[in-house]
């Protein structure tokens, strides 16, 4: 009987091996990820809408959150890990988020010193710019 | 020649490549990487909006022109669709077809409701003289927020196609890869707009 059973069980296993297409999805995964990022999308807006804090700190605040749902989403919904497709999956992202960083905070202090270091110009001057 | 060597010696031909480390599923990681080049082609458009967002060239800014409560139901939409769609995949996993089909229905509809609340907000913009034309500031915010809803708009398409594949073939190897794909894509749509609404909206409004 237990023969029978384990052979069962063998050829099952043989059989999700072959359909396998490395994805393994939780409904306690997904409903932990829904949950979090529920409370990190509610709490930004309630602070921006009920004009809690001041803008500076408020801004800080919101960015903090927007990351951390992220993350939030990277681990929950696309089940990003070290060990997905050998770790490939991982380095890609880790290379594009640097390139990303590069990108935009490069672009920010390279216009925002190009804004300040400009000479000031009057309406008509800019108006009789080619 | 390497063989009659062996042969002669008598040994067993070595074979150092057992297939181990050769991933189940090549289209997978392929997918991954479009998906990274898309995140770039997202970051440029950010740093777009990063440098000209508040070039308002004497025109509306951010605080005048968004409604944060048409944002939050648009957020929620998504949000809930990402979950929505997680159910599918958890139905896929289990085989179970009818269940796949009723949770991409009801993930699809949201992707339509989020678009035609996206429109709405668009053709409000335009209507109010705040068209892409008006300054740099609605420039760039027309050029990501739509780039944006392109996808989502993409994204409905391949959910309905795909709708009709499983129906039609069932949960087969093939449609299940694809299922998977546009899992990633649904759910990497989900992180840009986090960005978007947070970097976007919530900010633009905090001036």
């Amino acid at each position: 009987m237990s023969a029978a059973v384990s052979a069962e069980h063998h050829h099952d296993h043989h059989d999700d091996h072959h359909d396998d297409i490395g994805y393994h999805a939780t409904v306690k995964g997904y409903a932990v990820g829904f949950l979090l990022s529920v409370v990190l999308t509610a709490i930004p807006f309630w602070l921006v809408m009920g004009k809690v804090s001041t803008p500076a700190a408020t801004g800080f605040i919101v960015l903090g959150f927007a990351a951390v749902q992220m993350l939030v989403h990277m681990v929950y919904f696309l089940h990003l890990n070290a060990k997905v497709e050998g770790g490939w999956s991982m380095l890609a992202l880790l290379f594009t988020a640097a390139l990303v960083v590069i990108v935009l905070a490069g672009s920010v202090w390279v216009m925002y010193h190009l804004n300040t270091n400009m000479m000031p110009m009057a309406p008509h001057d800019m108006r009789s710019m080619p | 020649m390497s063989s009659t060597t062996m042969n002669a010696t008598g040994a067993a031909p070595v074979f150092y490549d057992d297939g181990g480390h050769h991933p189940q599923q090549g289209t997978l990681l392929g997918f991954w990487l479009y998906l990274m080049s898309d995140l770039l082609i997202f970051a440029i458009l950010f740093a777009t909006y990063a440098v000209l967002g508040r070039s308002y060239a004497a025109g509306p800014s951010g605080a005048d022109l968004f409604d944060l409560k048409l944002v939050a139901v648009n957020t929620g939409l998504l949000l809930v669709s990402s979950i929505t769609y997680g159910m599918a995949m958890i139905a896929m996993q289990h085989g179970r077809k009818a269940h796949v089909l009723r949770w991409l229905a009801v993930t699809g509809l949201l992707g339509l409701g989020f678009l035609s609340l996206e429109l709405y907000e668009f053709a409000h913009l335009i209507h109010e003289g705040a068209g892409p034309q008006r300054s740099a500031f609605l420039s760039s915010f027309f050029t990501l927020v739509g780039t944006h809803g392109l996808h989502v708009a993409f994204g409905c398409i391949w959910l309905f196609t795909l709708m009709t594949q499983v129906r039609r073939h069932g949960l087969t190897r093939e449609n299940k890869r694809r299922l998977v794909c546009l899992s990633m894509f649904w759910h990497f749509l989900d992180v840009v707009w986090i960005a978007v609404f947070t970097f976007v909206y919530l900010m633009g409004v905090l001036q």
